[in-house]
């Protein structure tokens, strides 16, 4: 193990710092990115079938495949992982904000209305810090999701700690393949951990039931 | 009372009509309402009453235009709300609906400081009007602020939606069933804080019920509505009470609406009689002359300072001697002017002397009610089985 560490060390620890960044971005991205089309089917209800129907198709596309269609358009890139990578996001993160906004009470919506909340103050103010507990929980199945599909993106030149097990397959290192699996189930645990105690932090309303 | 706040506006419904179905403007689809004319004085509660369906919820929401009237007007203080800015309209006008819809997210300060924060108060001033609020509801700051809804129970979450449609010091108030969701004790408690709120703030309240039990009770006026949102009477409650306009009325009024007529009538309400008195220490004889001399069969003995004592039959006077307390051989309940007259039936019909001893806040004698002078206010206020209308119980509605 220690002479594992000694040898592979700092190869694990730069696929780690990658992989990180290629989920960070993709996350990251995919979350903006479905807030956007979250708002456009809030201020249009008709949207939210086909921006659904879409993020359901990209959703399907074996993660192979899609890395496979992109290289020739965006080459062996970071670019064309990221473009996976948050594709696949954006139907978890766009059902799960709508379905928090959905979650919150009608009495809480006309209450807000009656005193005269503008549509955002309304949105930003009352609707989405309700819908956190269902925003985080989508984000947390997006991060962990994501954490899996980082490795795929190893086909295509990227892949964090998948290059490192891809390395260890061509040189016959068991070792090492186990090592990065191992590394990566850590930071999947690790990230998801994180995502459930921010929630807390941000949700104090929810921990704290009639005294 | 004398810091009454000057803001209340007039609210005036001018043939407003509200229908769902463009090919179908008649009444009949629920919440639907049909060419509705009301005009609500400043400063009094006006209780929209009816049978679910019958608009009145629509009523309310039209004014601060949660929904839109299809035609007609709607004007506060003479303006027409169509006229102003939504989020300025809805800033200036209370709102607190069954559910209370308090935002579980934020604690109970914040909730109550949400219109002030809208408007952009600095956040000491939000504090401190939240703070004062939340005493005026009888929910104690230091104890309530940091708290979030769900650790309250319904009838604290009832006063925190109160407090916070209060927060900007609307000069008017819609409520929507407001005590709807709690338990009869709690419900009673709550309507009775509201109205000792109101005696000091005299806002223009719009107030949506289902009972009329409620509206009675809460209303200086009641509008009785029914399907499309017809009104169907239109009156203090004690001339409801007394004079249904229609069947549709009597038969929603119920059949106890004596009952709730005297529930609605104060002892103040009614002139009372004298009684034969005498205070202790005073000649036992000539009481006892003045007492077999009027066909009340009773002395009422008094203390040095007028408090009854209780009765003395006129057989059991003594013939000489001192008047004593010792001598009082039976007591009736002691009523203030502010005792329903159904309670005091209540306790008269209990008793033994069928006379209440009416007294002042200091306990000295202002006069008897009996069950016969409660009869008597009854039929004299009543309206006959012609409809002639008659005098409402004068100021009836404490």
């Amino acid at each position: 193990m220690a002479e594992l560490l000694r040898r592979n060390g700092g190869m694990l620890a730069d696929g780690l710092v990658d992989h990180l960044v290629l989920t960070g971005i993709a996350v990251g991205v995919g979350f903006a990115l479905s807030l956007v089309l979250v708002l456009l089917i809030v201020r249009s209800r008709r949207l939210a079938g086909p921006i659904i129907a879409v993020a359901g198709t990209l959703y399907t596309i074996p993660s192979l495949a899609l890395f496979a269609f992109l290289v020739p358009v965006t080459g062996l890139s970071l670019v064309s992982a990221e473009i996976g990578l948050v594709s696949y996001t954006l139907l978890i993160l766009v059902r799960n904000i709508l379905a928090g906004l959905d979650g919150v009470s009608p009495d809480v919506v006309e209450a807000a209305d009656g005193m005269g909340h503008t549509r955002l103050q309304r949105l930003v103010g009352v609707e989405l810090p309700l819908a956190l507990p269902l925003i985080v929980a989508g984000l947390r199945i997006a991060t962990v999701t994501t954490i899996g599909l980082v490795m795929v993106t190893a086909v295509i030149g990227q892949g964090g700690l998948g290059q490192v097990m891809l390395r260890g397959f061509s040189l016959r290192n068991w070792d090492l393949v186990y090592a990065s699996l191992v590394v990566m189930v850590g930071l999947a645990i690790a990230a998801d951990l994180l995502l459930v105690l921010a929630g807390r932090l941000l949700t104090p309303w929810t921990r704290r039931r009639a005294a | 009372m004398t810091h009454a706040t000057a803001r209340a506006a007039t609210v005036e419904f001018e043939h407003v009509t509200k229908s769902y179905d463009a090919r179908a403007a008649k009444a009949g689809t629920p919440g639907a309402v049909n060419d509705l004319s009301l005009a609500v004085p400043a400063g009094r509660i006006c209780v929209l009453v009816g049978p679910s369906g019958c608009g009145k919820t629509t009523s309310l929401k039209m004014v601060n235009r949660l929904i839109e009237p299809t035609s007609g007007r709607i004007l506060l203080d003479g303006v027409d709300a169509a006229t102003r800015d939504l989020t300025e309209l809805r800033r200036g006008i209370g709102y607190v609906i069954q559910q209370t819809g308090l935002f579980p997210h934020q604690t109970i300060e914040d909730n109550v400081a949400t219109v002030p924060r809208l408007l952009g108060w600095p956040k000491a001033r939000q504090r401190a009007r939240a703070e004062e609020l939340l005493a005026v509801v009888g929910l104690e700051p230091a104890q309530y602020a940091r708290r979030y809804p769900a650790q309250l129970s319904g009838g604290e979450r009832q006063r925190v939606g109160v407090a916070r449609a209060l927060a900007a010091d609307p000069p008017v108030m819609l409520m929507d069933e407001p005590f709807g969701a709690v338990d009869p004790i709690v419900r009673e408690r709550l309507q009775n804080e509201f109205l000792r709120i109101q005696e000091q703030l005299a806002k223009t309240i719009l107030f949506v019920t289902h009972d009329i039990d409620e509206a009675i009770k809460m209303g200086d006026l009641v509008a009785v509505m029914q399907d499309g949102g017809r009104v169907a009477q239109y009156g203090p409650p004690a001339e409801i009470l007394a004079a249904p306009a229609s069947d549709f009325v009597a038969r929603f009024v119920g059949a106890d609406r004596g009952l709730k007529r005297l529930s609605l009538t104060r002892v103040a309400d009614i002139a009372l009689s004298p009684a034969i008195t005498a205070r202790v220490g005073t000649d036992a004889a000539d009481a006892r002359r003045r007492t077999l001399a009027d066909p009340f069969p009773y002395l009422l003995l008094l203390d040095a300072g007028d408090r009854p004592l209780g009765w003395i039959d006129q057989d059991r006077i003594p013939d000489e001697g001192l008047l004593d307390a010792r001598h009082v051989d039976s007591r009736s309940p002691l009523l203030d002017r502010r005792t329903t007259l159904k309670d005091a039936l209540s306790m008269l019909l209990d008793d033994l002397v069928q006379a209440g001893v009416v007294v002042d806040r200091h306990g000295a004698l202002l006069g008897l009610l009996t069950i016969e002078q409660v009869m008597a206010f009854m039929r004299d206020t009543a309206v006959d089985s012609a409809g002639r209308d008659v005098e409402p119980g004068a100021g009836a509605h404490g």
